[in-house]
């Protein structure tokens, strides 16, 4: 069976490691937050200003002033901090950010991400993901193999405006963990009870699949 | 140096249509609600405005937007807007979509005197487009200009007599390097106090950024994604 969301956050969450920060983006990476494994300290970067970012709020106190990059009310750690916008950028395009995870609509075999517009349709802006792929050295995209119609998001060439190039080092979808490198995919992991065949139908950039693949521990 | 004005209608005074105004704030937080509204009072059109994001349909820039004062936005995410989605792909409204990260740079380069600045962001994408690229540590990266305005509007938690400000949580976003970047910085505060009365260890934007200061008559501060966890 495929990963939910949840599931994807999940797995996401695995690779986290002790003492980095973290930049999560909106959508299945928030989830992230909810799974840091056990004697793992981590400190979350919201790129609107706010390094320690805690849960959403008890109902009632919720504060306008304090959001996240999702405009989400949220809550402070102890030992949080804010600051303006540029220094927040500082902390991602100067690396200070030890992992990024963000969504996307394609992903290409060479590390290219498009998620920002999609021409005559829908046309939202950036935000910050432009400066988070062409800085951070670890993207992690988590995003469906596939999209609502079908259509494989993992692709040979992006069809869509690119967001960065070449910059995308790891895609944990809902049917498995892919690396990239030498502009291919690599099979790492597969969700639990998906087939190496599935994952091979659902991919239509070039995929190496090793002769064994294990399955995810979730 | 006392910088206080009245009120909105004398702390805009001099804002004429045509003109390049940024404004503080990301999505609703920290934006110059006070200034916004008086900006509707005084139907100035043909605006280029700066601005993180454009507001939602009835509140923030959306109020600007639907009484069709902007000609032009600048900014980094404009979701949310069904108005500005429709003046956009209908032409009435130029738009210039930038990486969040270089918006706040240009911002703080233009209050900095630093006329244009190297970044990787957005290189290899339609941003890139017509830009500089030179390579440095190997990475290429592309040329990005200062950006400056005729009026800057911040928003701040407190501010004293002389201009210093202090912003609450992520209510600071864009309002520093905003008020560095305009030619006349106006900022209005929720809470105005006499010169001294602010720590100065504890001051973000010093005084020296900002021409005119007046405490807002009415906060809304809207959320916009009210999101909350249940008491267990």
């Amino acid at each position: 069976m495929s990963l939910d969301k949840t599931g994807i956050a999940k797995r996401i969450a695995q690779e986290l490691r002790n003492g980095w920060y973290v930049n999560l983006g909106i959508g299945i990476p928030t989830l992230v937050a909810n799974y840091i494994p056990e004697g793992i300290e981590v400190e979350f970067q919201s790129e609107n200003g706010i390094l320690g970012m805690g849960p959403f709020p008890f109902d009632g106190e919720e504060d306008a002033d304090l959001i996240n990059a999702g405009k989400q009310t949220i809550t402070a750690m102890d030992g949080a901090v804010y600051f303006d916008s540029a220094t927040s950028f500082a902390m991602i395009r100067g690396q200070h950010v030890q992992l990024t995870v963000l969504g996307a609509m394609e992903v290409s075999q060479d590390g290219n991400i498009a998620n920002w517009k999609i021409p005559g349709k829908m046309v939202k802006g950036m935000g910050g993901a432009m400066d988070l792929v062409a800085s951070a050295d670890n993207i992690i995209v988590a995003m469906m193999h596939s999209n609502k119609a079908g259509v494989s998001k993992m692709l040979k060439e992006c069809s869509l405006p690119l967001t960065g190039v070449g910059c995308v080092k790891k895609v944990v979808t809902n049917l498995a963990v892919l690396d990239i490198k030498d502009g291919k995919f690599h099979l790492v992991e597969r969700a639990p009870g998906v087939s190496v065949e599935e994952i091979v139908t659902a991919t239509a950039g070039d995929l190496v699949v090793p002769n064994h693949v294990p399955e995810m521990k979730i | 140096m006392n910088k206080v004005v009245k009120d909105k209608v004398e702390g805009l005074a001099g804002i004429e249509s045509n003109m390049t105004i940024m404004l503080g704030g990301f999505g609703l937080c920290g934006i110059p609600e006070n200034s916004i509204s008086r900006l509707v009072e005084m139907g100035v059109t043909g605006l280029t405005c700066i601005s993180n994001n454009a507001g939602v349909d009835d509140f923030g820039l959306g109020l600007l937007l639907q009484g069709k004062q902007i000609k032009k936005m600048i900014s980094s995410y404009v979701g949310e807007n069904d108005e500005f989605e429709r003046q956009m792909l209908s032409g009435e409204l130029e738009v210039d979509l930038i990486p969040q990260g270089s918006l706040a740079e240009r911002c703080r380069a233009g209050g900095a005197g630093i006329p244009a600045f190297f970044t990787p962001a957005g290189y290899g994408t339609e941003v890139a487009e017509g830009k500089e690229v030179r390579e440095y540590n190997g990475k290429p990266h592309i040329l990005e200009t200062a950006l400056t305005a005729d009026f800057a509007i911040v928003k701040a938690w407190k501010g004293d007599t002389a201009g210093n400000l202090v912003y609450k949580a992520t209510a600071r976003n864009f309002n520093p390097m905003m008020a560095m970047a305009g030619k006349i910085t106006i900022a209005e505060v929720e809470e105005l106090v006499p010169a001294g009365e602010l720590n100065p260890n504890e001051i973000h934007t010093p005084g020296i950024f900002v021409q005119r200061i007046f405490q807002g008559e009415k906060f809304e501060k809207r959320i916009e994604q009210r999101t909350t966890r249940q008491k267990h």
